[in-house]
């Protein structure tokens, strides 16, 4: 399936990364070329073949409900971007994280 | 010094004939010379590294020491090692002090080696050139003007140079060894679940597989005898009996059953690289092994869906990357939505968001089935592949890239091209193989490696095979004259 740009902006909105004009067209050019190496794979019969979800065909291990971690808030919080307003202060308050208003 | 080997280099600590305060100390001043035109560090912090010396040196003093104890090693900038920056080689990270140390980190520590510093590598491990580092790429110790391969691209020109004792890389699609062809140094991509992945930053989880980088296969047997193991942090790291990576080293060849895919021999494939790893074969001829026409009919379909399953498990990973806790945030936004926008777009690099809007459309809704799920299945074909060869031969050999280093700049545009790099190396990834390069000679000046597949935990086998083709030839110990 041939993509056009409307595709790429729509995908980029899904991704999260903004992208203007120019670099979407840009971007088609390249992706339609990934995508055509991709098509080759519709040429396999591949009728009731199992997915391989990775080479060891592994179910997940279980472990003992019990507390296994310990709370690095500090730590964590310590790294966190910047406050834009100059200052080299990370964006966390009483150990939230800060972030423009989400609700009015 | 530098071309010692770290066996030899263990034997001189013991010994006191050098102190690790020393031997770390004369790799720094190889990399103070050295590293502005090559580029292969893009982290270095002297004080902790030569702290961490002195503790060897005081561990080689009491007589605790382990085998590769004050011994230096280069780190990839995938690995999390706590109090240094942990880049990944992208903007998105640039600033980012890792608050931990990964697995990987946390049993050279414990071994007692010494992190000389963190690697230059592709961004986010994408790409086969290193080209794609927002820290700038990196020289072909070889030939300033080639690339050294990629991802692992900094660790592999540090092997290379003699500007570590050896080095740590990660391999995806083929980051350890297509580097370790154009580098000409020895590599190994363990089975997939044997080094955990804890700390690691992630790629692709179903294929990110760790693995040393060094100077011979004694070298990585001893680096692996530190790496492996199991790790509960890490949910497909493997149960098993801790293994010695050395104890077959030693081991004659005698009736080794060498497969030969024709698929590895086929268009595609350099001339002159093809008839080094002839030579290569016919020299294990000589070390009494036999020799087995095999064949891999699904290789080529490998790259196909190698770039549907790394980019949808990659746009899922890479979404972690928000601007929110950590990494790069943009500098003005309208809102959250314009934040996390702007935020990804100015933090990932050109090929990371290509690869990222791969995934995102190959899972979005409606197209699963065709893309993800096929992909999934032809995965399994590749595998059975494999399973069917390895019926009738104990070791697969073939070239591990399809020509020695190519120019800076010469695929950059090229997504397609620069894929095509890892033709012979992917296929093992997504079988969840072992895969090794092994210096095998010199094409115009340049190195070109073999490649050597292993059964599933056939890593020793394959690091015997390696080892005794490494006593009867000495391309593993040939370095650029210039950086002697």
């Amino acid at each position: 399936m041939a993509l056009s740009i409307e595709d790429i902006k729509k995908i980029a909105h899904l991704a999260r990364i903004e992208v203007s004009e120019q670099e979407a067209s840009a971007t088609l050019s390249k992706l339609s070329g990934i995508l055509g190496l991709i098509e080759q794979m519709q040429a396999v019969d591949t009728a009731g073949i199992i997915p391989m979800s990775h080479s060891q065909d592994l179910s997940q291990r279980l472990r003992d409900d019990v507390i296994s971690k310990t709370n690095q808030r500090e730590a964590f919080q310590a790294i966190a971007p910047t406050l834009n307003n100059g200052s080299n202060e990370p964006a966390v308050a009483d150990g939230l994280y800060l972030v423009p208003k989400v609700i009015e | 010094m530098i071309n010692s080997s770290l066996k030899q280099l263990g034997e001189m600590l013991q010994a006191k004939t050098i102190s690790s305060v020393e031997l770390t100390q004369s790799f720094l001043d190889r990399i103070k010379q050295y590293n502005p035109s090559i580029n292969a560090y893009i982290a270095l912090n002297e004080a902790e590294t030569l702290a961490q010396a002195k503790a060897a040196d005081a561990r080689l003093a009491n007589g605790s020491a382990a085998p590769l104890t004050g011994i230096p090693i280069a780190q990839k900038d995938i690995f999390c090692a706590k109090g240094w920056t942990t880049t990944c080689g992208s903007k998105m990270l640039a600033n980012f002090v890792a608050p931990y140390d990964a697995h990987v980190i946390s049993q050279f520590d414990a071994a007692g080696a010494v992190n000389l510093g963190k690697t230059n590598m592709d961004e986010f491990a994408m790409g086969s050139s290193n080209e794609t580092s927002y820290f700038g790429g990196v020289k072909n110790p070889w030939d300033f003007d080639r690339v050294p391969g990629g991802s692992s691209g900094g660790s592999a020109a540090a092997v290379a140079a003699r500007l570590c004792a050896a080095a740590t890389g990660t391999d995806t699609g083929g980051s350890i060894r297509q580097p370790a062809s154009l580098c000409g140094f020895t590599g190994l991509k363990p089975t997939y679940g044997v080094v955990s992945r804890y700390g690691m930053i992630a790629f692709a989880s179903s294929l990110d597989q760790a693995g040393p980088m060094a100077k011979s296969a004694e070298d990585c047997a001893l680096m692996m005898n530190v790496m492996a193991g199991f790790d509960e942090r890490d949910s497909t790291s493997l149960n098993r009996e801790k293994e010695d990576y050395t104890r077959d080293l030693n081991k004659p060849l005698q009736g080794l059953r060498i497969g030969l895919p024709k698929e590895f021999f086929a268009d595609g494939l350099d001339a002159n690289v093809g008839k080094v790893i002839e030579t290569a074969i016919a020299e294990y001829k000589k070390l009494g092994a036999e020799l087995v026409d095999i064949s891999l009919p699904n290789t080529g379909l490998s790259i196909p869906v190698y770039y549907v399953l790394a980019p949808a498990e990659a746009s899922s990973n890479l979404s972690r990357y928000d601007g929110v806790r950590y990494g790069h945030r943009a500098e003005s936004y309208t809102d959250l939505m314009d934040m996390y926008c702007k935020s990804r777009a100015e933090g990932f690099g050109a090929e990371v968001k290509r690869r990222i809007l791969i995934g995102t459309y190959v899972l979005s809704a409606g197209y699963y089935d065709a893309y993800y799920l096929k992909a999934q299945q032809i995965r399994r074909l590749i595998a059975q592949d494999f399973e069917e060869a390895f019926k009738h031969c104990d070791v697969i050999m073939g070239p591990a890239a399809p020509s020695t280093a190519f120019k800076a700049g010469e695929k950059v545009d090229d997504p397609v091209a620069m894929y095509l790099q890892d033709i012979y190396t992917i296929s093992t990834n997504l079988a969840g193989l072992p895969g090794m390069s092994v210096p095998a000679g010199f094409s115009n000046g340049l190195p070109v490696g073999l490649q050597i597949i292993g059964n599933y935990f056939d890593e020793a086998r394959m690091l015997n095979v390696a080892h005794q083709y490494q006593q009867v030839t000495d391309w593993h110990s040939r370095m650029p004259e210039e950086l002697k």
